[in-house]
């Protein structure tokens, strides 16, 4: 007899707007404070503390825009946000500062998140969607230099880029980028070429968020219509569909794989959370709290595994924190 | 035939007047059908048998020319066989030119397709007949652009000379379209104009195909016209005559995409919705049974049984409904009620009937928020739901609504469309409850709703005329439902005068008798099936004196469409008021009646008018036989 899915551990109110995207940090030993980052619809950023489950710092730099992506650049002190209003901010956090140290236009009026990726000790690459329709253009944080522009071949007409993820097969190798884009296909690119891979057609609608496990070399792509599409990458970089889930109701926003790459969390439009098995795609648990769409899901970067923590947030104001199979 | 050839100057004058004589005698086809075959073989290859052939028939004399000419257009296998025999002669002769790039193809239009391919082939092969060509298309484009000859001329004819400018067009080389690409620009203009505004879907759709076509050889880089219309076998053969496969010219075969969409029209109407529906396949099972042996198993998994289908439940009060399709942000909801309406109003009918005409209001200006697959459908069977609950304040609305100010010419159609529907299920006993529209028992009546409403009455009626004309009536025998009173009867006036009262009024936005004809046309064709469902009801007699004046009123409109309710009006008079009736209240109206018919048979130029003026004479007298055989 399955147990019946479990509680929110705790609820998270506050923000009085939709969230669009979360991000944990609470890798720091002790005295450190794990905190929860979240991008608000009224263009505000809120740092929740964990323990006190409150908000203490609200961070204002989107002019009100709506901030769809967060992303901590190497400790919680840094932080790097992109909103609406086409700008990526990075802002300085020590010591209880709250200002932006630069920002970079980006001049992209859509909704693709962008994506961080570590190469080397204090330099990054963020991969944002660009000015041109189908263009993704990667730059070199903190320098702001262009590394190249990803741009498809004429005629491709693979529409906007929806989602990004940027990664390496190990440390010191070539930059890889995943692309989802508008009609449906993923797309690898070799960043420091900028040469296109390989492409899959993995949906008939718009690929709206994408996860990776670089060790697998297996990814995970969600879209509006009803399937999860699991493909692989082989050895000769190509993608192929590995396997197909059907969901009980149509529309993803988010997916993510937990950093051990034992389960992985979707988000969905029918306001529930999925929890899957990663080897297998075997489904795990339905959550249902949230009352309007789940836009993002992320999972805690916790170094005890017993504290790990899924959070949710969605469109009903609410950020729901779970603790789901914490002990594997 | 067997002249003797080579060097010879021999004089076949003799031979040309026999020809011609023979020819005028109407004797073409006899003694062309030795003739031509003889001189194709001949000619094939031979010179000088080329210009005996010519010499023949350019000295045929003028009175005779015609007949020859016609006679080998008619005969000529292909048009370079034309084209051997007839050599230059419509340069040459006068009358020859007239007859081949005037009557056949402006003055007649009996020829067939293959014909008319042979003649304008014919006229394209040779470097000095091309300016006829071209002269040719300029008018045949300016008759097909003049909206007296596209309201006035019969659809055949219409056909007929769509056929020879698609022939040319695909006859004209490249630097030709462009010498001349101004003028078939603006005539094409001119000539789509009138030909959408026709009440004719038929006539539209020449239109369409025609100025795609055009568009499509004037522009061939850049965006070209596209019409949405149904693909039938008029237009895929009207379609294929642009591609021309001869043996000699150099002809453009253009990729006509066939796409085949609903049939639009160039009225405002209310946008398709389309496909997004949320309906999913059944629960997840519960996944527990599953025992895979792998390394997840230490994840065990919770019980998803609750996860089903995202539904959103819709309001189950009549008020509430209205409150949701008035105020409410919630699309979902909105989007729910809309779907759940028809059955909510049929099973509540005490609750409706307090909120009537608010919810007749409400739904008659309401509007699509979300893209619902097939709202217009959803909408109209709310209306009809709402009509036959409560049909006397509602239908003094509608009717009231048809005149007034404001409406967009797609509402009042469907302010006429829901009439005819509630009409129809509260005539028949049978719909009552389950509004399906097409029944097994009565197969002859279906009244499908849809913008081309027209046929099916014209159908409706004509079935059953034949059904009442047959002497021996088998086949007729259907299980007789159980008899409850008509309820269509206490209410068929409300429907019916308040609809024929203001005709003749012009509002600001809405004249019917000026350039709304087609919404005249759809009112009488409303009148008409109106006044059919009304047999056996008290008010018959009324409705028929009051449609018989109206129809009066209008016998001579120009639109044909209008021409065509009018006379579906007299068929149903005279089916539904009962023969004594008849003769009692309208003898005379319907002497004056009798002679109009007489009229439409001879001198309508539209076939379906001549047709159903014939089958309303026919009617009448059957009547006048039936009242003569009851002795009393």
């Amino acid at each position: 007899m399955a147990l019946p899915p479990p509680d929110p551990q705790f609820v998270l109110r506050g923000t009085s707007a939709a969230i669009h995207t979360l991000h944990f940090s609470c890798g720091g030993q002790e005295p450190d404070i794990p905190v929860l980052f979240s991008g608000s619809e009224n263009g505000f950023i809120h740092v929740w503390n964990l323990k006190t489950h409150r908000v203490d710092t609200a961070l204002d730099g989107h002019g009100r825009k709506s901030v769809y992506c967060v992303e901590t650049v190497g400790g919680k002190d840094r932080l790097l946000s992109q909103g609406r209003d086409q700008r990526i901010c990075l802002w300085d956090l020590a010591e209880g500062r709250t200002s932006v140290t630069d920002s970079v236009f980006t001049e992209h009026v859509g909704f693709c998140r962008c994506s961080l990726g570590k190469v080397a000790q204090g330099r990054w690459l963020v991969a944002t969607a660009a000015k041109g329709l189908e263009e993704v253009q990667v730059l070199e944080l903190p320098s702001k230099t262009s590394v190249c522009t990803l741009k498809p071949e004429v005629g491709a007409k693979l529409g906007m880029p929806m989602c990004l993820k940027l990664w390496q097969l190990s440390c010191g190798s070539q930059p890889l980028l995943l692309a989802g884009y508008e009609d449906g296909s993923v797309v690898l690119w070799n960043v420091t070429m900028g040469k296109a891979l390989s492409q899959l057609v993995c949906h008939q609608e718009p690929v709206m968020s994408l996860d990776f496990d670089s060790e697998k070399a297996k990814g995970i792509s969600g879209s509006s219509e009803k399937v999860l599409r699991i493909w692989s990458l082989n050895e000769q970089q190509n993608l192929q569909v590995y396997k197909t889930h059907e969901l009980v109701n149509a529309g993803i926003s988010d997916i993510t794989i937990r950093p051990d790459k034992k389960i992985l969390a979707t988000a969905g439009w029918d306001h529930r959370i999925r929890i899957f098995g990663w080897k297998k795609l075997k489904p795990l648990a339905v959550l249902d709290y949230h009352t309007a769409t789940v836009h993002c899901v992320s999972f805690s970067d916790h170094r005890n595994p017993c504290e790990r923590l899924l959070a949710a947030g969605s469109k009903d104001h609410r950020i729901s924190v779970w603790s789901i199979y914490p002990q594997t | 035939l067997s002249l003797i050839p080579g060097g010879l100057d021999c004089s076949i004058s003799f031979v040309s007047h026999v020809l011609g004589k023979v020819c005028v005698h109407g004797r073409q086809k006899e003694i062309l059908g030795v003739l031509v075959p003889h001189l194709t073989e001949l000619t094939k290859s031979d010179c000088i048998w080329q210009r005996i052939c010519w010499r023949l028939v350019e000295c045929v004399p003028e009175r005779w020319m015609e007949a020859v000419v016609l006679g080998f257009v008619q005969k000529a296998p292909g048009a370079d066989v034309l084209s051997r025999l007839l050599g230059n002669l419509v340069v040459k002769n006068k009358k020859a030119q007239f007859v081949v790039t005037q009557k056949m193809l402006l003055l007649q239009y009996g020829h067939t397709t293959v014909v008319l391919q042979n003649l304008l082939g014919y006229l394209s092969l040779d470097s000095l007949r091309r300016a006829l060509l071209l002269r040719v298309l300029q008018e045949l484009l300016e008759t097909w652009g003049s909206s007296s000859a596209v309201k006035h001329s019969p659809p055949e004819q219409q056909l007929y000379i769509s056929k020879a400018i698609l022939i040319c067009l695909s006859h004209l080389k490249e630097p030709e379209i462009e010498s001349c690409r101004q003028e078939l620009l603006t005539s094409m203009m001119a000539g789509v104009k009138c030909h959408l505004d026709s009440s004719l879907p038929q006539l539209r759709r020449l239109g369409m195909v025609v100025a795609e076509s055009i568009s499509s050889r004037i522009n061939t880089e850049g965006p070209v016209l596209k019409f949405e219309y149904e693909e039938d076998d008029e237009t895929r053969e009207l379609k294929s005559l642009l591609v021309q496969t001869p043996p000699v010219c150099v002809v453009p075969s253009l990729p006509d995409d066939d796409s085949s969409k609903k049939a639009g029209a160039a009225l405002p109407s209310v946008p398709e919705s389309n496909k997004k529906s949320q309906t999913a396949p059944p629960v997840m099972p519960d996944e527990e049974s599953d025992a895979e042996l792998d390394s997840d198993d230490d994840l065990v998994p919770y019980d998803m049984s609750e996860d089903k289908e995202l539904k959103i439940k819709a309001p189950v009060y009549i008020r509430d409904c209205i409150e949701v399709l008035t105020g409410s942000e919630d699309v979902d909801k909105w989007e729910a009620t809309v779907k759940a309406l028809e059955s909510l109003i049929r099973s509540n009918p005490a609750a409706t009937r307090e909120v009537s005409v608010e919810l007749a209001k409400i739904l008659l200006h309401l509007e699509e928020k979300t893209c619902i697959e097939g709202f217009v459908d959803l909408r109209q069977r709310a209306q009809v739901a709402v009509l036959t609950t409560d049909p006397i304040p509602v239908s003094k609305y509608l009717t009231s609504q048809f005149y007034s100010l404001n409406y967009s010419l797609r509402q009042r159609m469907d302010i006429l469309d829901v009439l005819v529907l509630a009409a129809q299920e509260l005539s028949c006993p049978k719909f009552h409850g389950k509004p399906k529209h097409s029944d097994a028992q009565k197969p002859r009546i279906q009244l499908l709703p849809g913008s081309d409403s027209s046929k099916d009455w014209r159908r409706i009626v004509d079935e059953r005329i034949k059904s009442k004309t047959r002497r021996f009536a088998t086949g007729q025998c259907h299980v007789e439902p159980a008899s409850t009173p008509n309820q269509f009867s206490s209410v068929a006036g409300h429907f019916f005068f308040p609809l024929i009262q203001h005709f003749d009024r012009p509002l600001t936005t809405f004249d019917l008798l000026g350039e709304d004809h087609l919404i005249l046309g759809r009112l009488v064709h409303t009148l008409a099936v109106l006044m059919y469902l009304a047999v056996n009801t008290v008010a018959v007699t009324a409705m028929g004196k009051a449609l018989l004046e109206f129809v009066w009123t209008l016998r001579f409109h120009v639109d044909s469409y209008v021409r065509q309710g009018l006379l579906s009006c007299i068929s149903s008079l005279l089916l539904s008021v009962p023969a004594e009736l008849l003769l009692a209240d309208m003898a005379e109206e319907l002497l004056e009646t009798q002679s109009w018919l007489g009229d439409v048979v001879e001198k309508d130029p539209d076939g379906d008018c001549r047709r159903l003026a014939l089958q309303n004479l026919l009617l009448m007298e059957n009547l006048k036989k039936k009242l003569e055989a009851v002795p009393s």
